[in-house]
């Protein structure tokens, strides 16, 4: 387990090292800095003062090894917009993307495995093909597209729900704001994270039924039925925990996919989160933000992978993770 | 009383174009603590015959008509439910390949348990204890240690024995093992039908052995039944069979054996190879591969007729029976 984590972090460098590199490109790459700071009313030769200054005539390798420095101290660079460090500006951000992310999740998780489970065990069934067919459709329309729907449906004719922001949020442990734990932060939450959710849901609807399918047809399920067990014991134990393992690593990597949804949502709902800020900075031009943003984004990926794989080596006891380390 | 009772049983399979039949009017029935070997080619219908049985035959595979009776009691009207009480616990299955039966991602011992408490309110305490036992009987080296243990962790023979374990732990009437030595390696495959037998003859637990493997027949089996294209075409006491085969395909088996050739000479054959289950040739099926063939053989089934030795259905041992006896035209 130990060497497993190590090997992992190790990883978790050289990937974290590439996104750092990208982000710097970008945000070397984004327009005129000097020109941002200075504004228009400065003549060309104090703006190649300033340059000289801030180190712009260094090399690429020299500005980004001091990037790189001051990134694993913690300093990502000010916000020309926020003027604060743009970490924090991120982190400020943090906790209502991930309570966003985390319902979405808890609904897949809740919807998509017993629906898929269901089409697998009756494929002919009336509500099996209506399943499988809406899912097409959910794959194929685009988020925006339900997020407005329903926001249209449920916010503005029938007003069941508020349409913007994230209500009435409580502060917890001192730095986490939280919407969970009042009851129009909770109203706020659902729209938001059921069309996210919608987003992700068939496909992982689609998956579930397709390897339950397959798992049904193999030996050791054929052969729990010749040894008489109960149906739900051979349908939840057998064969679901067989269904779980390629469900779960592309799960993982659908977390990807789930921050960049993120975005799109919190822009439709006026979430008040980190993919909305990405957003603005991307239109104010605010590098430092924007890098910083692809970094914490990365550095969530490789997390949330790290404890994918843990789970699974729980799950599938062919995968040893202390002796092998993956 | 016999213990099961196979009669007139016929299997078909729905497809897109038309029902194709797999098992056409099998009989045959077994006593308590026999051992009968099932043996033929590959697609002659051993292994459906051994899960029509159970009703386990895959999709689209149906019991078309016929009747199985266990003990008296017909299995073919039974429910899903009351079929389940049937499988595992009176009838018990042992599958080909040892490395695909056991779920790789559930352990030994809750495999085990898993067995005993679907068919009794034993607690999960005393099933341990007696899924320990059997590992022990079955000769796994420390049981306790492997109980915990999950499938990839034991060698194909190692699981091959914890499946013969499971398939004894509720002491079925019936074991129906489905070509289990194949998936094995050849020096295990001894060891493995030795282990199958005693238990067989320790608990008095009757045997369908379902193999293409003669060598494996002889020395397990009492009563050996040999199938062709979805039929019986001869059945009868071991020995005699393999000293003694009347029907052509039998003869033809026997002589493709490699020990029935001389060194340097070509291995025996039988021309041709079976015909798949959707064009099954008229009469006899296997007629058109068959050096005694007449014309009465493409035209109409032979009937089963006993030879003496063994039940056959050909018309060339009727033939040869009826020259012999004077006045019983059969």
């Amino acid at each position: 387990m130990l060497i497993f984590l190590l090997r992992r972090l190790l990883q978790a460098c050289v990937v974290m090292t590439v996104i750092s590199i990208i982000s710097f490109v970008i945000q070397d790459s984004l327009g005129d800095p000097v020109r941002q700071m200075v504004g228009q009313s400065v003549s060309p030769a104090e703006i190649e003062q300033i340059r000289q200054e801030q180190g712009f005539n260094d090399t690429k390798f020299e500005q980004y090894t001091r990037y790189a420095k001051n990134v694993l101290q913690g300093d990502f660079g000010t916000s020309y917009f926020y003027k604060e460090p743009a970490l924090d500006v991120i982190l400020k951000k943090l906790p209502a993307t991930f309570e966003l992310a985390f319902s979405a999740i808890i609904i897949i998780i809740m919807v998509s495995i017993p629906c898929g489970i269901f089409a697998a065990i009756r494929p002919k069934n009336i509500l099996a093909r209506f399943l499988m067919f809406s899912s097409t459709i959910g794959l194929s329309v685009p988020i925006f597209i339900v997020g407005i729907f329903l926001l249209y449906t449920f916010s503005i004719e029938l007003q069941w729900t508020p349409s913007f922001g994230r209500g009435d949020t409580v502060l917890v442990f001192g730095i986490w704001e939280t919407g969970f734990l009042t009851l129009d932060g909770l109203s706020h939450l659902i729209l938001p994270s059921f069309s996210l959710a919608i987003a992700l849901l068939p496909m992982f609807v689609r998956l579930i039924r397709s390897e339950m399918l397959e798992v049904l047809h193999s030996e050791y399920v054929k052969y729990a039925w010749a040894k008489g067990l109960s149906p739900a014991r051979i349908y939840f134990v057998h064969a679901f925990k067989n269904t779980m393992l390629p469900i779960i690593t592309i799960g993982g990597i659908q977390v990807g996919t789930l921050v960049a949804y993120t975005i799109l949502t919190e822009t439709i709902f006026q979430w008040p989160g980190m993919g909305s800020l990405f957003l603005d900075a991307v239109n104010r031009v605010d590098s430092p933000l924007i890098s910083a943003y692809l970094i914490v984004v990365g550095a969530i990926f490789v997390i949330s992978n790290t404890l994918v794989d843990l789970i699974y080596g729980y799950i599938n006891p062919t995968v040893k993770l202390a002796s092998h380390g993956l | 009383m016999t213990l099961l009772d196979v009669r007139n049983l016929n299997v078909c399979f729905g497809l897109k174009s038309g029902v194709m039949q797999a098992l056409y009017d099998v009989s045959f029935s077994l006593e308590r603590g026999e051992r009968v070997a099932l043996v033929g080619e590959s697609g002659a219908g051993k292994s459906i015959l051994g899960f029509s049985i159970v009703n386990l035959i895959s999709k689209p595979g149906f019991i078309e008509s016929g009747s199985i009776k266990l003990d008296g009691k017909e299995l073919t009207q039974l429910s899903h439910r009351q079929l389940r009480h049937v499988r595992g616990k009176r009838i018990a299955m042992i599958f080909q390949d040892p490395m695909m039966t056991l779920n790789p991602v559930i352990s030994v011992g809750v495999q085990m348990v898993e067995a005993i408490r679907s068919h009794t309110t034993m607690s999960k305490k005393d099933a341990k204890k007696i899924a320990i036992d059997r590992l022990a009987q079955v000769q796994i080296p420390s049981p306790e240690l492997r109980f915990d243990q999950f499938p990839h962790e034991l060698s194909g023979g190692m699981r091959q024995r914890v499946i013969i374990a499971i398939a004894m732990i509720l002491n079925p009437d019936i074991i129906i093992a489905d070509e289990p030595t194949t998936a094995l390696d050849v020096t295990i495959q001894a060891e493995i039908l030795e282990l199958l037998k005693h238990m067989c003859e320790v608990c008095n637990v009757a045997l369908i052995l379902i193999t293409h493997d003669l060598g494996v027949v002889s020395r397990v089996a009492e009563r050996t039944m040999v199938m062709y294209a979805g039929r019986i075409v001869e059945e009868g006491p071991t020995l005699e069979i393999i000293n003694d085969p009347q029907h052509p395909y039998t003869q033809g088996l026997l002589s493709a054996l490699p020990q029935m050739a001389l060194p340097g000479q070509r291995l025996n054959q039988i021309t041709g190879s079976m015909p798949s289950l959707m064009n099954r040739p008229s009469g006899c099926a296997f007629h058109p591969r068959c050096k005694y063939a007449t014309e009465k053989c493409s035209v109409e089934q032979p009937g089963y007729i006993y030879s003496g030795i063994s039940t056959v259905a050909c018309y060339m041992v009727e033939d040869m029976l009826s020259e012999f006896s004077e006045y019983d035209e059969v």
